[in-house]
């Protein structure tokens, strides 16, 4: 039996599926029109990829451990609702408006993780009550109205501006976030913990790691960068907006398996869920310029997300 | 002489959910503006049977230690389905009314084929496969519509009444538990599915057929949906593809399964405690219109409860005797 290179032994195989995929709907794009392979185009579908990118980060991390957040879609919201609120307090506001927001997000994220890893809640339900619980916040908060505050101008800056090279900035956020993400995950003894968790958190305990610390930080962290993502959103449309984490919360689950990570945890690499990031907002991209109606979109976009799974997201067959 | 003991701990969990639900409503009706009638009681049943009927759904999914986020969708999607082929003639009815029917068994068995021959794992592939359904529902009513010759004899039959003792949605709901639950809970095939979510390489190992409980499993999930969305067509008359209202009713379903004393690990559990469930979570909504609490804590309240009660499952904690117990 031929033996496959050792360079290209070490690529996931899933992450390579979906690059391979990605590359598959530019070409299809392209005989619909020109404009999809050019920079321009591309560049903007990297920049709004960046906001689903860093969201899809922290669900990285918490599949990761086995577990999963439902807490996104209003976890976003009030990380970009908190962070407007926080620039209407003069220029001492408008400065930790940023930090504010990650620290609310961050809090939400504890909850969930005290609730996951103390109180031995599924991660399913915990995160859902707590959504709901930032959703009832947000919603007293704002009155029930469209949230009023605008963004600070550092906000607008990291998602709408573009300093080096002509780069958009929210990329360059992006891939700073995946840049500690990937530290954190491959180089850290807190990063060995969270596989090791998703593995099998009995064996990892045993083994003398504080597993239920690892768990809750774990959940920080994803809430933050939810958060993150939300303030990201807001300073893109230069105010948050109700309702603005929703369509988030799907398609970052999906990017994450996409990737090739095991809904089931301790299996995954981060490059896998930028392709998968990638590829989500270039399908819901393509399908929206091809002005394919959204009853279509919606087919669409389930039928590819199962191609892909039946392809390389198979459990092994039971003996 | 101790078996009513364990019969009694096996569905602790419905009991409670019964308790609660029984003084949440207690203190809805005599706290109603309208007071206690049967009025207030036919509308409450309504909206709830709605949920209860998803709920059912899910937790024959959830029994099997799989989890299905298209209910909300298949429900969706019947509900449309409805709105379009229960028009018209008696016999026209019918063959909607089994039209509609087996839209959700077909959607169920997609669902569970899948899951089973695919080897997905649930959570994604209902995912991706409530995404399809979706996009058939929209489809189907790009706008919200209903038809003219829809027949709102049988849809107000459903929704009434009964002998006007009854609200007849209880009735329905009570002939879909015995029609469809008792029978799966008492055969085999329920009998697997409380295996193979128990244990399912244990389940294997002793013989059972793990493949043909998931699929029934799956294609009842459907078929409840189904019996949700046609209901939501009685009450309504039409069709509306809310991806809101899917989302909304998936999320409500999981909640519901929960507070229902149904682990989501699996293996234990009862549709009947989902039922209950919620109908809790229905009253919960109902109780601050009643206490004339400003409609802008609603959101806030309904998410503080479900928490508290999510958080209430953590007693369990106090009863580990091996600290390793809490792992794995």
């Amino acid at each position: 039996m031929a033996r496959i290179p050792s360079a290209l032994r070490r690529i996931d195989p899933a992450a390579a599926t979906a690059f391979a995929f990605i590359f598959i709907l530019l070409i299809v794009g392209s005989f619909y029109s020109r404009n999809f392979l050019s920079a321009e185009y591309l560049l903007q579908q990297l920049k709004v990829a960046s906001f689903l990118g860093v969201i899809a980060t922290g669900m990285f991390i918490v599949i990761l451990l086995g577990q999963i957040d439902l807490s996104v879609p209003w976890v976003v919201a009030t990380g970009g609702m908190m962070s407007a609120a926080a620039t209407a307090y003069g220029h001492f506001g408008e400065a930790l408006a940023i930090p504010f927001g990650l620290a609310c997000g961050v809090a939400l994220g504890f909850v969930n993780g005290f609730g996951v890893a103390y109180l031995r809640i599924p991660s399913m339900i915990i995160t859902l009550a707590t959504n709901a619980v930032a959703q009832g916040l947000m919603v007293v908060h704002t009155g029930g109205f469209s949230p009023q505050d605008s963004a600070s101008s550092a906000m607008r800056f990291i998602a709408t501006g573009e300093t080096l090279f002509g780069l958009p900035n929210a990329l360059i956020v992006w891939a700073l976030v995946g840049g500690a993400a990937v530290f954190l995950l491959n180089r850290t003894t807190f990063g060995r913990y969270v596989y090791a968790i998703g593995n099998r958190e009995r064996a990892a305990y045993l083994s003398g790691v504080d597993t239920r610390r690892v768990v809750m930080y774990a959940f920080a962290i994803s809430g933050g960068l939810a958060a993150f993502g939300g303030i990201l959103l807001a300073g893109y449309a230069s105010k948050a907006a109700q309702a603005m984490g929703d369509p988030y919360l799907l398609p970052s689950i999906a990017a994450v398996v996409l990737g090739g990570t095991s809904i089931l945890g301790g299996r995954g690499s981060y490059l896998g869920t930028v392709a998968g990031v990638i590829l989500i907002t270039l399908l819901q991209s393509i399908l929206s310029v091809m002005q394919m109606p959204e009853a279509g979109r919606q087919i669409i976009y389930g039928v590819v997300i199962a191609v892909m799974l039946l392809l390389y997201g198979r459990e092994k067959l039971q003996r | 002489m101790k078996e009513w003991r364990y019969k009694l701990a096996e569905c602790r969990g419905a009991l409670i959910a019964l308790a609660v639900f029984l003084l949440l409503f207690a203190i809805y009706g005599s706290n109603h503006p309208a007071g206690f009638t049967l009025n207030v009681v036919t509308t409450a049943a309504n909206k709830g049977v709605l949920l209860a009927l998803v709920a059912m759904a899910q937790t024959l999914v959830v029994i099997t230690a799989g989890i299905d986020l298209s209910v909300g969708m298949i429900f969706v999607l019947t509900n449309c389905v409805a709105s379009a082929i229960v028009v018209g003639s008696p016999w026209m009815t019918i063959f909607g009314v089994i039209g509609v029917l087996a839209t959700g068994l077909l959607c169920g068995a997609i669902n569970g084929a899948i899951v089973i021959f695919g080897r997905l794992q649930p959570i994604v592939a209902t995912i991706a496969t409530g995404a399809v359904y979706f996009g058939i529902a929209l489809w189907l009513r790009p706008q919200p519509a209903g038809s003219d010759i829809f027949n709102s004899d049988l849809a107000d039959a459903f929704t009434g009444k009964l002998a006007g003792v009854v609200p007849s949605s209880l009735v329905a709901l009570l002939g879909v538990v015995l029609l469809i639950w008792i029978p799966f809970r008492r055969s085999a095939v329920g009998r697997d599915a409380y295996a193979v979510g128990s244990a399912e390489l244990a389940a294997y190992m002793s013989g059972v057929s793990v493949r043909r409980a998931k699929f029934v499993a799956y294609t009842l999930a459907g078929l409840l949906s189904a019996i949700g969305g046609l209901f939501l067509a009685f009450i309504t008359y039409s069709g509306e593809a809310s991806a809101a209202s899917g989302g909304n009713y998936t999320l409500f379903s999981i909640a519901a399964v929960v507070l229902g004393g149904v682990s989501l690990f699996g293996g234990v559990g009862s549709a009947i405690g989902a039922i209950f469930g919620a109908l809790i979570f229905r009253t919960v909504g109902d109780l601050l219109f009643v206490f004339n609490l400003d409609p802008l804590y609603q959101p806030l309240f309904q998410g503080v409860v479900l928490f508290l009660a999510v958080c209430l499952g953590s007693v369990r904690l106090f009863q580990v005797r091996n600290r390793l117990d809490l792992f794995g």
